[in-house]
């Protein structure tokens, strides 16, 4: 990659970066109400959870990936 | 909110009134990232399933220090009782003790939280020390949330009356997960999962069998397991919660993995998750999992030193296992009580059946590799206290 390639990577990255920050988002806070309840949580028990990934972790061959992908609704 | 109303009259006033709540004060919040609530878990867990028996506490404690900062310290015992296959064939029965301790530091900086940790596993002949980095960044109003994090583990395995055996293995772990809001009912997340190993990876107890004529008693003899010294591995999970108008959650989750040994493997989970009044909610859920063999992997290889690695571990062994979950969780002291704001009593029930597709059961006898295959139940149990303070 040459070195106007790579200015010209920048100025797409920047652009389009720019414009993610002014997204309008689709769903507004006020309509969060329902992701916000307990029961829409990934993880509502983290220490169930964990001791669950243990378990099968000792006794499978897989692993990895198998929490939550982290954040939420949004509504913190 | 009057969905709640036209389903169940009467009966959801307090959802209504938590609902309208979270409207009016916690999502003119969300514009700026915040830390969770102060909570402590108490917990007590028991696994019974191929003659071993294993238990014990673990407890969570996580408080925020300012606005910015927070701490989370955890402890966990598990204490093992085992007479299980693994060890019936070639060791003997034991009991042991791993205790495992953590602390992490959390801090958040408008849309981004950055959480860091470290932790040490200790057990009579293994420690596993690790630390780990995440930095979390909210997007587009709050729709998206990115994590990046990074995982170190440093593993010491040692052998029982064996002072001269000590090995190491050192572990990488890279991850990026995203959530994202699609409507006001639907939330995904992806996960991505990437692991590296190297160094000691066998179990230093384990055997494999081979066909041995001279051995008159069996017909078979043991010599012990070789691993490669590395491994890679790459999970990718994509998984979903919807939310229902009678106020009930379902969900799903699929994931896929595959490493360099040549495990190929399937997990998909559905669930459903109930609120009752307003202090109880049931759970269900169903989870499936099924993996091939690794390439090295063999119940019964042909002759001794057949191939450079040897295994004849279970677990690296193609088979499939699903788990019915139920579980309750009693909300209690919702307008506070003391320093509590509020708390949880919780049971959950895992029924966990595994059946083995190419690892035999040897100690039930029969000709020579044509032992009937190995399977077996777990019971899973855990009771937990949760503390919102």
């Amino acid at each position: 990659m040459n070195a106007r390639s790579v200015r010209l990577f920048v100025v797409f990255c920047a652009v389009a970066m720019g414009g993610c920050a002014t997204v309008d988002p689709w769903v507004k806070p006020y309509e969060r109400a329902n992701l916000a309840d307990p029961i829409m949580a990934f993880d509502r028990d983290p220490i169930s959870s964990s001791y669950m990934h243990h378990v099968y972790e000792s006794r499978e061959g897989a692993r990895g990936a198998a929490g939550s992908s982290g954040g939420g609704c949004g509504c913190n | 909110m009057t969905r709640y109303r036209a389903v169940f009259p009467n009966r959801y006033i307090g959802v209504r009134a938590v609902a309208l709540w979270l409207v009016l004060v916690v999502a003119p919040l969300s514009w700026s990232a915040d830390l969770e609530p102060d909570r402590a878990d108490v917990l007590y867990h028991r696994y019974e399933g191929d003659n071993a028996t294993i238990d014990g506490p673990a407890l969570l404690v996580r408080k925020r220090l300012g606005k910015q900062f927070a701490v989370t310290g955890k402890y966990y015992v598990d204490s093992v009782s085992s007479a299980s296959i693994d060890v019936v064939l070639t060791a003997s029965p034991y009991t042991e003790e791993r205790k495992e301790a953590g602390l992490g530091v959390e801090y958040v900086n408008g849309k981004t939280r950055v959480t860091a940790g470290a932790s040490n596993s200790d057990e009579h002949d293994f420690t596993a020390r690790s630390a780990y980095f995440a930095v979390t960044q909210d997007l587009f109003g709050d729709l998206t949330t990115v994590t990046l994090s990074y995982g170190r583990g440093d593993d010491q395995v040692r052998r029982v009356n064996d002072d001269n055996f000590e090995e190491d293995v050192d572990r990488q772990i890279y991850g990026l997960g995203i959530s994202q809001i699609i409507t006001p009912k639907l939330i995904l997340g992806t996960t991505i999962e990437g692991i590296t190993d190297e160094g000691y990876l066998n179990n230093p107890y384990r055997r494999v069998r081979y066909v041995d004529p001279t051995n008159a008693q069996f017909g078979y003899s043991f010599q012990d397991e070789r691993y490669p010294d590395t491994r890679s591995s790459i999970a990718v999970a994509l998984r979903g919660r919807y939310f229902l108008d009678y106020r009930a959650a379902v969900h799903g989750e699929y994931r896929y993995f595959t490493d360099t040994w040549d495990i190929v493997a399937h997990t998909a989970e559905i669930g459903y998750t109930q609120p009752w009044r307003n202090n109880l909610i049931f759970e269900a859920r169903l989870r499936t999992y099924r993996q091939s063999e690794a390439s090295f992997y063999s119940d019964l290889f042909s002759r001794v030193d057949e191939q450079n690695f040897l295994a004849r571990d279970k677990e690296l062994s193609r088979f499939s296992n699903t788990t019915l979950r139920l579980g309750v969780s009693y909300q209690f002291a919702q307008n506070g009580w003391g320093i509590l704001d509020r708390g949880s009593v919780n049971l959950t029930y895992d029924r966990i059946a595994f059946d083995y597709e190419n690892f035999r059961n040897a100690p039930a006898g029969g000709p020579v590799g044509e032992e009937p295959l190995f399977a077996f139940d777990a019971n899973v149990v855990q009771v937990y206290f949760s503390f919102w303070y």
